[in-house]
């Protein structure tokens, strides 16, 4: 089995042709077409948007804007203006946490997330359940690492004021239901649905329109795009009647002495200069993305974690976390016999396989599956069956490097 | 990728028969009802914890016993530490976790050093700048203990 995407639009590949790069969970590697359009931005457009009365900056400005449409198009957005740009997941997330947050979770409310949260998603509401002393509470998951819905079920009520859970799990790939989640939560309560789709956009076709959550959250960086641009998509109504996150310039419509009103969205959410040059580069991954079709995305990767979890399933003394691989995005959770996962991640890099070790931000997570780390094996557009091969090798050198018979 | 002549090689010596049985077989791995002080140590990075209790008499380590969870690398030299350090005096103490630091940073005076002992197994962990954080986390915590001991006066 080929990779989805030429290896050869990459140009990380190309430096390293012996990398197996299996750690796309973490972040994933840029196709040319995202450099040089970031390059490009810069050098043609470059000029401080919504200021300048000149041309190039009217250009840096429509860069900007067509930037924001292109995002918005690709995660099922209508009304692009309702698609605030971020540094990433864990900014959206805090937005939501901080903005919404304050001005709506009293004491006595009730704040949800679940047992398999990144701690993007789980830390900030920890924090504003403190603050707002509001009761923090966590669902917890089923054996095979999925949420418990019944237990979910059984917690919502009227106390309930948020319900934030992820799209896909990073440590486990575990896919959720995100619309059977927020139908049984507004089935029962008014609260605010949250989406974490830091693993969710990257990998899975997505329609926020037809969600029906409140907030869905993803970074650029782990869907092709650069570091330091994400996203958070949000409802018209919900971001027009919430105070901003933070102040300064570009957010405001007018500076009176003693009081000031706020821009229109999204520049009610982008206080300062903001990062064309990066959002340039998303709008590229996503066109690269499309290009590729997200549905064939998900296919590959689907494709991959069935061929990795059948070939590292045979090996002695193997463990794989979450549930099956139907249910689960490219990713591949394990621990090996009594290898510590980081053992695991220097033996493999030595012959260069790069995984991830370790908790995975998601100590809670952790905790539940009674393992201090695990070893993560995640897959994306340019990984191919040789990959899975070099990961299988390893892991039977690691094997042999630790006493294992067998080999 | 680290670089040595073959990643086969040195991972065989990063992995050797001392630092598995060290691991599988960890030593001083057991309560000390009349520590003088416990010291915790964690890498939120990778979630290693390893506590570490002492018992001193006077400026001397009496005891050194530890407990946690941890890779191969921070257990092996957490138990090789105990073992090392029992019986001496601060101020010995000390010099052989210089050494051992120097040895991390590629000092090869010190991996040759017959003070270290058993500790030389780990000299392979200076090519793997990413593990020397394991190799060092129950020094720390043992550095922290000798200070504790003088910030409270004679705990022992
Ligand atoms: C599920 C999930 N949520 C949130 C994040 C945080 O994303 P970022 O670090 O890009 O803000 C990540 C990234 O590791 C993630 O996997």
């Amino acid at each position: 089995m080929s990779s989805l995407a030429p290896r050869s639009d990459f140009p990380i590949l190309l430096a390293h042709p012996g990398l197996r790069y299996l750690d796309s969970a973490a972040t994933s590697q840029k196709p040319r077409a995202v450099l040089d359009a970031i390059s490009a931005y810069y050098s043609e457009d470059n000029a401080n948007p919504h200021r300048g009365a000149y041309e190039l900056s009217v250009r840096a400005t429509e860069r900007y804007h067509a930037a924001r449409e292109r995002v918005a198009r690709f995660c099922g957005v209508a009304d692009a203006d309702c698609l605030i740009f971020t540094r990433g997941t864990t900014e959206a997330i805090n937005l939501v946490a901080s903005a919404w947050g304050r001005a709506n979770i009293r004491s006595g409310d009730e704040v949800i997330v679940t047992g398999m949260e990144h701690h993007a998603n789980f830390v900030p509401w920890q924090q504003i359940a403190f603050e707002q002393d509001a009761r923090f509470r966590i669902c917890e998951l089923t054996p095979d690492g999925r949420i418990d819905l019944d237990e979910l079920r059984a917690m919502l009520g009227r106390h309930t004021r948020v319900v934030a859970f992820n799209h896909v799990s990073n440590a486990l790939g575990t896919i959720n239901p995100v619309r059977e989640i927020a139908a049984i939560v507004r089935e029962r309560s008014d609260a605010l649905i949250v989406c974490d789709g830091a693993q969710g956009a990257p990998h899975i076709p997505v329609a926020f329109d037809s969600l029906d959550v409140d907030f869905y959250a993803f970074s650029g960086h782990k869907m092709c795009g650069p570091m330091g641009i994400g996203a958070l998509i949000g409802r018209r109504g919900t971001l027009e009647t919430m105070p901003p996150y933070q102040t300064g310039g570009d957010m405001i419509e007018f500076v009176l002495d003693y009081r000031t009103t706020w821009n229109v969205l999204p520049h009610k959410f982008e206080a300062g200069t903001p990062n064309v040059g990066d959002a340039v580069g998303l709008a590229a991954a996503a066109d690269y993305l499309d290009g590729l079709g997200m549905d064939a995305v998900r296919a590959h990767e689907l494709a991959l974690v069935k061929l990795a979890t059948t070939a590292l399933g045979d090996v002695d003394g193997i463990h794989i976390y979450g549930p099956p691989p139907e249910d689960r995005s490219g990713v591949i959770s394990f621990t090996l016999s009594d290898i510590h996962p980081h053992d695991l991640a220097t033996i493999l890099d030595g012959d260069g396989v790069c995984i991830r070790a370790g908790h995975h931000c998601a100590q809670p997570l952790m905790r539940r599956l009674g393992v201090a780390a695990t070893a993560r094996a995640s897959f994306y557009i340019y990984n191919d069956e040789a990959d899975i091969e070099a990961l299988l090798g390893a892991l039977h050198r690691a094997r042999g490097l630790f006493g294992y018979a067998g080999v | 990728m680290p670089e040595s002549d073959s990643p086969g090689t040195s991972l065989a010596t990063l992995y050797q028969e001392m630092i598995l049985d060290h691991y599988r077989r960890p030593r001083n791995r057991a309560p000390l009802p009349d520590a003088s002080i416990t010291v915790e140590r964690n890498n939120p990075l990778c979630g290693d914890l390893i506590q570490l209790s002492l018992a001193f008499d006077g400026e001397i380590v009496r005891a050194a016993v530890w407990r946690g969870q941890g890779c191969s690398i921070s257990s092996a030299s957490a138990s090789m530490m105990t073992q090392a350090i029992a019986g001496r005096t601060f101020g010995h103490a000390r010099t052989i976790a210089a050494r051992f630091g120097a040895m991390l940073s590629g000092d090869r005076a010190a991996a040759d050093d017959e003070l270290l002992g058993d500790l030389r197994a780990l000299s392979a962990v200076a090519r793997y700048p990413m593990r020397i954080k394991c190799a060092l986390l129950p020094w720390s915590a043992l550095e922290e203990g000798m200070l504790g001991k003088r910030g409270v006066g004679d705990g022992g």
